[in-house]
């Protein structure tokens, strides 16, 4: 049977899978978590309802999220016990502490305060009130500060010491694993791209109830919030992403040369940026491509005359460093089939379409921005459009990630061990059954996850009115199961 | 470096408890919800007794795993990958169970409503036996392998991990948590709910006796060499008594004692199991091989330091926010507070 499943490459699927599934909901809670928190501000303070009823209905749709990301956050968790023990064993000392400290320092808040925040309209006072969904959106951010903390480790680890009795890693340095440039880089790469998520979301929302006619006082709010927030996301992930690009060149060559299946070294005006490629069928050279000279010098060097290393200059240096006689520790380093080149199609492509995605979410905010300024009408099937660029930053995401993940393969920890010897040592057939049982129901939900999350776009904000002295009767706000 | 490791031991079990504590009551509720929900507002006022709680103390699980992960990393992928199919059970029951609460009220059919309701039921009760499963399991000893490589590599099949003894575990969990979901439900509902979350628990929780009373003896005989046997003894007898004090609480119509002395009994359960492993985390039942302990299978002195600190600044901080938030929510809930039922009960949310 061990032969007919593969156990490694059904938990490389099964991890690839679940860990995108969890990521649809994450980016989606932690950017609508801060642009409801500041509907809410602005509530507070000005008192003016329509920023009250915008809080209401985005803040169900960050409702409906958030338990989808924690129930998926579990299964994150345990994988690394059930599907890649041999790696657990190999890093528990250092990539366990982020995930503990995630735990005990942001996810109890996160979890705690969001039911406040939910239940506790007509229990806290509105101030107390406001703190809560502060704290639980704060708290996102800084689990997010962690989680990716961890995930910088095995792109570029530090502070850490190989035992050479156990083979062990061991932490060393818990600052360096914390400030892990890798980490100062992702961390708001990350975060800006969930605000364009959110924001897409909200733009969709609005654009949809416009196009109708209908609540055009709170759709306008909705709408300009929106477009704003997505546009100085956009922004944010343009200049973050510089910055990762460069720690990545330090870092991760290889993944930079793949990101622009860069065969051969090149510098200046040779190592350029291609728009479009086609390489041969064994990945090792280039037929055809379109180019912008010099681009890739500046991406990945800050230099238009910096120089990148290329695959097969890269493959040759590995091979040496971590199969040849003097790798350290060869049975963990160095894989079987001796290729340290990620899968070039995938890497190159994800790249680009993350870039693309991401550059047409803002172009639809540009956009937006100018043809709704001083409240002008606008053509109906502009609404439509920025009704479907909703899932723009969602996929842009997700690629992103997929070229995060797969550039760094075949490295589990870059440099210390394969995605080969992390797997653990159980029967394939007990990783495709819960791989085919987690697609199942992650499927299953998903379906049920888009109609609620859509239902609530649409059903609008609740009727709610002010009472004499300008407050709002708290019992109309309370959320029951 | 001993001490550290013992002090570990000590903040895994605190997280334990912590978790078992909380979603203990959330299972116990969860099971209950065919028995003591006549129509589907009793079922709504069970399911908002633990609304705003729920994920807060499913919260413990993930932080108890990412502490025992950091702490012990052997016993976290050694148990994690041997338990592969039994932590699959709970990781799906748990996904749906948490799913079903926000999703059951949303369709436009009854059948849609029952169908998330079976799935909080089951997915409320199998982990609340798998958990006893999984703990009779490490008690006992499972099978392992111990590669040269390092570390342990469980050599049996799902099967093997159903033997008696953890089986008896498992139903004395079961039992344990519906009992203590009973008694929380007793003291958050008003009403019918109320009375018979009482009732079931009277009956619910004599079934508990007995079967607590064989898996206390069971173990306490098998386990005559452990090392900490007195505080397994002090245990096992704190988990009985209170669990008869809880049950005399109901008979009584105490609702809060009943509810209190019933989290002592799972405070005691959680003692009584982990005292009866110290210092093994993980039995081995292979002939001459090396059993996994709290000083062969925990991480380095500094990520241990690292994490005392954390966890010495943090446990309690948690502990006084996730305090104030049960008191925030201290009402009972009941009928009254559903909103739209006089209306219809199909059909609450505005389209």
């Amino acid at each position: 049977m061990n032969d007919v499943f593969d156990t490694l490459l059904l938990a490389r699927w099964q991890f690839g899978l679940t860990t995108l599934y969890h990521f649809l909901f994450v980016p989606l809670t932690i950017g609508m978590g801060l642009l409801v928190a500041i509907l809410q501000t602005a509530w507070v303070r000005t008192g003016k309802l329509q920023y009250l009823k915008l809080t209401k209905l985005f803040g169900k749709i960050f409702l409906i999220n958030f338990a989808m990301g924690v129930v998926t956050g579990i299964v994150q968790e345990f994988q690394f016990g059930m599907n890649w023990s041999n790696y657990s064993r190999f890093v528990g000392d250092i990539f366990g502490a982020p995930l503990a400290m995630e735990g005990l320092i942001a996810f109890f808040l996160e979890a705690t305060f969001v039911g406040l925040w939910i239940f506790g309209w007509d229990r806290l006072s509105p101030r107390v009130h406001l703190l809560t969904i502060w704290l639980t959106s704060l708290s996102t951010i800084l689990s997010a500060y962690f989680i990716l903390a961890a995930n910088a480790w095995m792109q570029n680890p530090a502070g850490y010491r190989i035992n050479p009795n156990t083979q062990r890693a061991e932490l060393t340095d818990i600052l360096a694993v914390v400030t892990n440039p890798v980490a100062l880089g992702q961390f708001p790469h990350t975060i800006v791209a969930a605000i364009m998520f959110a924001a897409t979301v909200m733009i969709a929302t609005a654009a949809w109830h416009f196009a109708r006619g209908q609540h055009p006082a709170e759709m306008r709010v909705a709408l300009r919030f929106g477009l704003w927030a997505n546009l100085v996301g956009f922004i944010g992930t343009v200049v973050s992403g510089d910055l990762l690009a460069k720690v990545m060149t330090t870092a991760q060559p290889m993944k930079m040369a793949a990101a622009e299946a860069m065969y051969n070294t090149a510098s200046g005006a040779d190592a350029s940026f291609s728009i479009f490629t086609l390489g041969t069928p064994d990945g090792v050279s280039e037929l055809f491509s379109i180019r912008i000279p010099y681009l890739t010098a500046w991406l990945a060097t800050g230099n238009f005359n910096g120089t990148v290393e290329g695959i097969n200059d890269l493959q040759d240096a590995y091979s040496d460093m971590y199969c040849g006689p003097d790798a350290a520790n060869a049975l963990l380093t160095c894989p079987t089939d001796n290729s340290f080149v990620p899968i070039i199609w995938v890497t190159y492509w994800a790249f680009r379409w993350m870039i693309g995605l991401g550059a047409l979410a803002a172009l639809v905010s540009v956009i937006g921005l100018w043809v709704t300024r001083k409240n002008r009408s606008v053509a109906p099937w502009m609404w439509r459009v920025a009704v479907w660029s909703a899932p723009l930053p969602m996929f842009a995401s997700l690629v992103g990630w997929i070229f995060t993940e797969m550039g760094r393969q075949p490295w589990l920890v870059f440099g210390l061990m394969t995605t080969q010897t992390g797997v653990s040592p159980i029967p394939g057939l007990w990783v495709a059954l819960s791989l085919i049982l987690f697609t199942a129901v992650y499927g299953a939900l998903a379906v049920v996850e888009f109609k609620l999350i859509t239902r609530a776009a649409k059903a609008g904000p609740p009727e709610l009115e002010l009472t004499t002295d300008g407050s709002v009767d708290a019992s109309t706000l309370t959320t029951v199961y | 470096m001993d001490t550290l490791q013992f002090v570990w031991f000590l903040i895994v079990g605190a997280l334990l408890i912590g978790y078992f504590v909380l979603d203990g009551f959330d299972f116990g509720v969860g099971m209950a919800l065919p028995f003591v929900g006549r129509d589907d507002v009793d079922r709504r006022v069970i399911i908002n007794t633990i609304g705003p709680v729920w994920d807060l103390n499913e919260t413990w699980l993930i932080v108890a795993g990412a502490c025992l992960f950091a702490s012990f990393p052997e016993w976290y992928a050694t148990m994690f990958s041997g338990f592969y199919l039994a932590l699959l059970l709970i990781l799906l029951a748990l996904i749906l169970r948490g799913v079903s609460f926000e999703y059951r009220h949303q369709g436009t059919h009854e059948r849609w409503t029952a169908w998330f309701d079976t799935f909080i039921v089951f997915g409320s009760a199998l982990p609340a036996l798998l958990w006893g499963v999984a703990f009779g399991n490490l008690i006992q000893g499972i099978p392992m392998a111990q590669p040269e490589t390092g570390g342990w590599a469980y050599t049996g099949n799902f099967f093997d991990l159903l033997t008696v003894y953890p089986l008896l575990a498992g139903m004395t969990t079961l039992a344990l948590f519906f009992s203590y979901g009973l008694t929380y439900l007793a003291l958050k509902s008003t009403g019918d709910v109320r009375e018979r979350s009482r009732a079931l628990g009277i009956k619910i929780g004599l079934v508990t006796l007995v079967l607590a009373a064989a898996f206390i003896v069971w173990t306490v005989l098998a386990n005559m060499g452990a090392q900490a046997l007195w505080l397994v003894l002090v245990f096992g007898a704190l988990a009985a008594v209170s669990l008869i004090l809880s049950l005399l609480s109901t008979v009584r119509g105490r609702d809060g004692f009943a509810f209190v002395w019933h989290l002592v009994t799972v405070i005691a359960a959680v003692g009584f199991i982990y005292f009866t492993l110290f210092p093994n985390l993980i039995v081995n039942s292979t002939v001459g091989g090396e059993n996994l302990t709290i000083f062969n299978g925990s991480s380095s002195e500094a990520t241990l330091t690292l994490m005392t600190w954390v966890a010495v600044f943090m446990i309690p901080l948690v502990l006084a926010y996730q305090a104030w938030t049960f008191w925030v929510f201290r009402k009972r809930v009941g009928r009254e507070h559903i909103p739209g039922h006089a209306v219809s009960l199909s059909r609450t949310k505005a389209a």
